[in-house]
């Protein structure tokens, strides 16, 4: 099987961000793996060696420096990386949607292609489902359980109050992994070291015939989320306070 | 009525202009059902599309019954009910088939945009009918602007707050439940069917649905939730919690800490790789209050710490808070709230 992974250079989840100019923020911060394209890239390193066969290739559109993820998702275990190079951190979905698409094109024939459910800066929640239709592939996203048997794949996606969908979808197929697909493993010092001299080919965006202006949403405005203050801390016995509690939130109108 | 054969669809031409501020004529909603009908979140998301679209709102509805919905959702200014079906008997298990039968719908009415609850099911659906549609595309907004043609959202699991504009039409997005407050605007509707002539590329199909055990309320949709963090020390203490919750009508959550603990299934964490939900009361009893877990509950209206810790980070960052013991002021607080719905 030859099954790519997309993965996103993203500012670590416990980084503290400040915005710079509006509508970016400064990229002097520590930056990871997409958490949910951890998942994908681990499912794909264990459907590979399992299959006994092919490749898996991890794939990223970003700055020269998402090389450093891609480097750390080869040490889970995929065998060469692409870098898509763009000089934009927020890129549109659609743009990236097609970026990728016209990579793995370039690339070779996917059977799988792994992503996460959502990247965790600016929470998009669709390129899966834009890099299928661009590839004219079926897609299931939110993906906590994923079993490859021949042409088609057989997984549960998490629908309300804790249900589980389980769906049938034929191969080739996009799908979006989220926790609980699996436990990523902690990559050793020989893996580390195997994924320095792994191969990354970098393709500048141009090439791929795109400009970076595909997008179809633009970013008017990246501010700080207004944190709410000390809370009011309520006075008296644990009886005395649960009832001014009661009286501030009828007050609230919340109850 | 059944629609003519559908015309070529027109896909969304991504020119500079804003397509959501030029022609704000029809604005569609898709309406999610659940066991109980229609569910509650719809309504906002009807408040918040209705504001200044006037009077052209359509709420489709897929296999279900425009005309039974009729009556519900004309309260809050819906004009128009469409029940959307396709020539297929089993639609519900093919979601490529109904977000192919929505986006012909889209094109059919000429919807300039088109929302959704930001449920696993809204969220899958809206995504679908984008991307075929080569639309813009906002998941989980907090607001919407009709007339600016702008939406914000949470980025940075959300510590920032972004301000995008759509451009093209038409525009789709989702919306956080509970992110806007129902408000009825009574209106007359008409109901009618769409049959769409799409055919299922037959590629994805539900084979199957496990209910969660709980069959309790979801908490993306609650409008209250009491969470046990770490500090419940048991699965078996989360019934103290239920027991609160019943009388408050909310759902029950868990930190993560609960989670990998064992206390609690992942299906009830809140956070940033949980559950992010805004509902408009949300009571964390035993929970210390990580950049994490805040990231999946910040946005509700009203946040209750209970705690034992007088430097607890969570104090510095909610409206109201309980110094002392959980496992007493929990019982207080049924008690309390038992005690208020009696008649007087
Ligand atoms: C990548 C990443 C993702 C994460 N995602 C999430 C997520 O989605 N959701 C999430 O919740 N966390 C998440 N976390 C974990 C997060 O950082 C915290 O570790 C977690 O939220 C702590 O849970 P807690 O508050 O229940 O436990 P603790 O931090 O242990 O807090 C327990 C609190 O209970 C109080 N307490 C103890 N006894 C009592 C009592 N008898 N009565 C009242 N109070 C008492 C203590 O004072 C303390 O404040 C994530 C972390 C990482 C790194
Ligand atoms: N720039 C990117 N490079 C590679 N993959 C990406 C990129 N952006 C998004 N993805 C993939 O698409 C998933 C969903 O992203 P999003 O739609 O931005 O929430 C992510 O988890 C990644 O797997």
């Amino acid at each position: 099987m030859r099954i790519y992974v997309c993965v996103k250079h993203v500012p670590d989840t416990a980084a503290r961000i400040t915005v710079v100019g509006g509508t970016g923020f400064a990229e002097t911060c520590k930056f990871i793996v997409n958490p949910y394209d951890e998942y994908a890239v681990e499912e794909a390193a264990r459907l590979s060696r399992k299959d006994g066969g092919g490749e898996v290739i991890v794939v990223t559109v970003g700055k020269e420096a998402a090389v450093a993820s891609l480097r750390a998702a080869l040490a889970l275990g995929p065998q060469r990386g692409i870098l898509v190079k763009t000089d934009a951190q927020f890129l549109d979905s659609r743009t990236t949607g097609l970026a990728l698409k016209k990579a793995i094109e370039r690339d070779g024939a996917p059977d799988l292609i792994l992503t996460g459910k959502q990247s965790v800066d600016s929470e998009g929640m669709q390129t899966p489902y834009r890099l299928a239709q661009a590839l004219g592939m079926p897609v299931v996203s939110d993906v906590v359980k994923l079993t490859v048997e021949g042409r088609r794949a057989l997984v549960e996606r998490e629908v309300d109050g804790g249900g589980r969908e389980v769906l049938e979808v034929g191969l080739p197929c996009v799908i979006g992994a989220t926790r609980g697909l699996n436990e990523p493993h902690y990559p050793k010092l020989p893996e580390i070291m195997q994924a320095k001299k792994k191969e990354i080919k970098v393709i500048p965006m141009a090439e791929l015939g795109l400009s970076g202006d595909e997008g179809c949403t633009e970013i008017v405005q990246l501010a700080a989320t207004p944190e709410r203050g000390q809370a009011r801390m309520l006075e008296g016995s644990a009886r005395e306070k649960v009832e001014q509690l009661v009286g501030l939130l009828e007050q609230e109108n919340v109850l | 009525m059944t629609a003519e054969p559908l015309p070529a669809q027109d896909p969304a031409h991504l020119g500079g202009e804003t397509g959501a501020t030029k022609r704000m004529a029809n604005i569609g909603i898709l309406i999610e059902s659940g066991a109980e009908g229609i569910k509650e979140t719809n309504f906002g998301v009807i408040t918040a599309a209705r504001r200044k679209s006037g009077g052209n709102l359509f709420a489709f509805i897929i296999d279900g019954d425009a005309a039974a919905a009729k009556a519900v959702l004309e309260t809050y200014g819906v004009r128009k009910v469409v029940g959307v079906t396709a020539p297929a008997p089993d639609i519900q298990a093919r979601p490529e088939l109904q977000a192919a039968a929505l986006a012909a719908a889209v094109t059919h009415f000429e919807i300039t945009g088109l929302l959704g609850v930001a449920s696993p099911k809204g969220r899958d659906l809206l995504a679908r009918v984008a991307a075929s549609l080569d639309a813009p595309l906002v998941q989980d907004c907090l607001k919407v602007d009709m007339d600016e043609g702008t939406v914000t959202k949470s980025h940075f699991s959300g510590r920032t707050t972004a301000t995008l504009r759509l451009k093209g039409s038409p525009w789709v997005c989702s919306l956080r439940p509970n992110s806007v407050e129902p408000v009825p605007a009574p209106a007359a509707a008409t109901a009618e069917n769409f049959q769409a002539q799409t055919v299922d590329p037959g590629r994805v199909c539900v084979k199957d649905v496990k209910k969660s055990g709980t069959g309790a309320t979801d908490l993306a949709e609650a409008n209250i939730i009491l969470t046990g963090g770490r500090a419940i020390g048991s699965s078996e203490n989360y019934q103290m919690l239920r027991e609160c919750a019943e009388v408050l009508g909310a759902a029950v959550g868990a930190s993560r800490a609960a989670v990998d603990a064992g206390y609690a299934p992942h299906s009830m964490q809140v956070g940033q790789t949980g559950k992010t939900v805004s509902p408009k009361l949300y009571i964390a009893c035993g929970v210390s209050g990580a950049v994490q877990h805040f990231a999946g509950m910040k946005t509700s209206k009203v946040i209750v710490a209970i705690n034992n810790d007088k430097d607890a980070p969570i104090f510095g960052k909610s409206d109201y808070g309980i110094l002392g013991d959980m496992f007493e002021v929990v019982p207080a607080l049924t008690e309390a709230l038992r005690k208020r719905r009696q008649p007087k």
